[in-house]
């Protein structure tokens, strides 16, 4: 189980990663989706104890990803984005040295490592050179060492990037088998069709904010007419709130304090917007300002969607 | 202890080491540097001396310059070995995976520097087999052959740290070679020309002082302590540190101020390493 809570990470005065919340309950594959520099592998980063959010927190399996580090080290396998290996290493050792790292014995290791490199399809190269193999090989043996320790979480970060179509098939087919032994999986990838697939639900990341999230099919759904409609209020705050909160075709409602702010999906067509405008005035709010806002999911979905075939 | 000794960095750098070709050349060079130097300064000695055969004072002499210029070896060497531990493991993209696993930021530190040093120990090992002229002519005990090894044990493990500490602080390989050079140029040029200024300075206090007790400056002992060759060569000849503890006025012995400096520096570098290697995450 992941639970991501207001994560804010900061460069310098760049915003990566803008109050990220997130819940992803156990066994569930996760598909994270957003263009380049979005803020995944910020986020994957967190997660995976290798950087400090600014603030916010986030919790795997109940441990705190800052003030617990080690025992998350322990619930996690992550596969970073870019990665290197050890010339002069043979695929097995590079397997046993990982192995080794979070202490598993060596009578153990010799059992487990053939069952691993078998479910990545790598037995015929375990006396290979690792920095020979190919990089779809490589990639497939780093996921390998993720699983070494038996994780229960997998955090991946854009494993099918660089593979050729029938890697990238072999590599869905390795995720389908770690979701039957029930691991939470968190991937990531720039394009959705990828995750569709072979993921339960999806969130899609846009300059370092969860812009969508919910199963797949609810998510290209969404996706193609939903706008973000931002309602600046005059007067009390409470009385907006509860009212949008309760038009159906309102969701993901925020409410910003300091510009007096409402910002919410929408997902009616343009008659059922002028009728929401009509009855909040009816209603008697004090509206200074009703608009779409900038954030338009279509370039988004445009974007994460190009160069394939929607299925 | 026992984790330590199977600890999985130390065993698979080690067997990346010992496996790769350009280790055995290496040995083989500085066996053969040292080799030649012996020969040919036995082989000037013999033709030099009136006797033309070498005496227990010219094997003295052998050994000190031998034991010198290793030294000087060593402090030459033991960045290059040091200074890329960590920050070429960030180059390569191996560092964020090996910093997800369960192994402590201490484990990794200290493996990473005991495997980088455990080659130029082998060196030293090595090279003992060279010293039995030492024994064969006399001039110097067995003891003190064991306590030059010793000495190079304390010096590289301290000057190591130094190279890793600068590893795990600068993102850039190239960036901390120079710097841990710069540092140990520093520490052993730096200093014995400082000593030296000092004790000129002090020297010149001392003749124009007319009478009591002659005033003193401590400014040359504290360069002089941090200076591994300084330290050294005051073990073979002893004039060197009474000079100095005549003009500073402390009569420490430079060895001791040498340990406690460089266990200072030592256990500081690592704390520091062990820190830096992660983000701090405490905080938020
Ligand atoms: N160390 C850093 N210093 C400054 N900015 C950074 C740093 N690391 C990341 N960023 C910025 O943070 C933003 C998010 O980067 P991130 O790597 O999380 O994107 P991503 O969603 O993984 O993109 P991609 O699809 O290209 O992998 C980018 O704009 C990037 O330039
Ligand atoms: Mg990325």
């Amino acid at each position: 189980m992941i639970e991501i809570i207001d994560l804010t990470k900061r460069y310098g005065k760049f915003t990566a990663l803008d109050s990220l919340n997130l819940k992803i309950e156990k066994g569930t594959v996760f598909g994270f989706v957003g263009q380049n520099g979005a803020g995944k592998s910020t986020t994957f980063s967190i997660l995976s104890t290798l950087l400090a959010p600014t603030a916010g927190t986030a919790f795997v399996n109940g441990y705190n990803v800052q003030k617990e580090a080690k025992m998350v080290r322990r619930q996690i396998g992550y596969m970073p984005d870019f990665f290197g290996v050890y010339d002069q290493l043979k695929a097995n050792e590079y397997l046993h040295f990982y192995g080794a790292s979070y202490g598993i014995p060596l009578s153990e290791r010799e059992k487990l490592i053939p069952q691993l490199l078998d479910l990545v399809n790598l037995t015929h190269k375990r006396d290979a050179y690792v920095d020979l193999l190919s990089r779809g090989m490589k990639q497939r043996l780093c996921l390998a060492r993720s699983l070494i320790h038996d994780p229960e979480v997998l955090i991946l970060d854009e494993p099918a990037s660089g593979l050729d179509p029938r890697a990238r098939i072999e590599m869905r087919e390795i995720l389908k088998e770690l979701k039957e032994m029930g691991k939470t999986i968190l991937i990531s990838s720039h394009i959705l069709p990828e995750l569709a697939e072979m993921c339960d639900r999806i969130g899609i990341i846009d300059q370092g904010k969860l812009v969508a999230e919910g199963g797949v099919a609810e998510i290209q759904a969404q996706l193609k007419g939903e706008k973000v409609i931002t309602v600046m209020l005059a007067g009390h705050a409470e009385n907006a709130i509860a009212f949008f909160e309760d038009e159906p075709l309102v969701a993901r409602l925020q409410y910003q304090p300091e510009s007096h702010t409402i910002e919410f999906t929408f997902k009616g067509t343009d008659q059922e917007q002028v009728e929401l405008l009509r009855s909040a005035i009816k209603y008697g709010l004090a509206i200074r300002s009703f608009a779409e806002a900038q954030v338009d999911l279509e370039d988004i979905f445009m974007e994460i969607t190009k160069g394939v075939e929607l299925s | 202890m026992k984790h330590f000794v199977i600890n999985p960095v130390l065993n698979k750098e080690f067997k990346l080491r010992f496996r790769s070709f350009k280790s055995f050349l290496g040995l083989l060079f500085y066996l053969l540097a040292l080799a030649i130097l012996i020969i040919g300064f036995v082989f000037i000695e013999s033709l030099t001396s009136s006797q033309g055969f070498f005496k227990p004072e010219q094997s003295r002499m052998m050994f000190m310059m031998l034991s010198i210029l290793q030294l000087i070896l060593i402090l030459f060497i033991t960045p290059g070995l040091t200074a890329g531990v960590i920050s070429s493991e960030r180059e390569r993209q191996t560092l964020n995976i090996m910093l997800t696993t369960a192994q402590s930021s201490a484990s990794i530190v200290l493996s990473k520097l005991i495997s980088s040093i455990s080659y130029l120990m082998l060196l030293i090992i090595a090279s003992l087999p060279l010293y039995s002229f030492v024994f064969l002519y006399g001039g110097i005990s067995p003891i003190q052959v064991l306590t030059t090894v010793v000495y190079y044990s304390f010096t590289i493990l301290a000057f190591g740290s130094l190279g890793v500490l600068f590893s795990t602080l600068i993102r850039k390989t190239i960036v901390s070679m120079v710097t841990t050079y710069a540092v140990t140029l520093f520490l052993v040029g730096g200093t014995a020309f400082l000593t030296l200024i000092s004790l000129q300075f002090g020297q010149g206090y001392y003749h124009m002082s007319s009478s009591g007790t002659p005033p003193t400056t401590p400014y040359a002992y504290f360069m002089a302590m941090l200076n591994p060759v300084i330290v050294l060569a005051g073990s073979f000849e002893p004039e060197i540190h009474d000079e100095i503890h005549r003009i500073t006025g402390i009569k420490t012995p430079l060895w001791v101020s040498y340990v406690i400096s460089y266990t200072i520096i030592f256990v500081g570098a690592i704390l520091l390493s062990i820190k830096k290697l992660r983000p701090n995450m405490k905080k938020g």
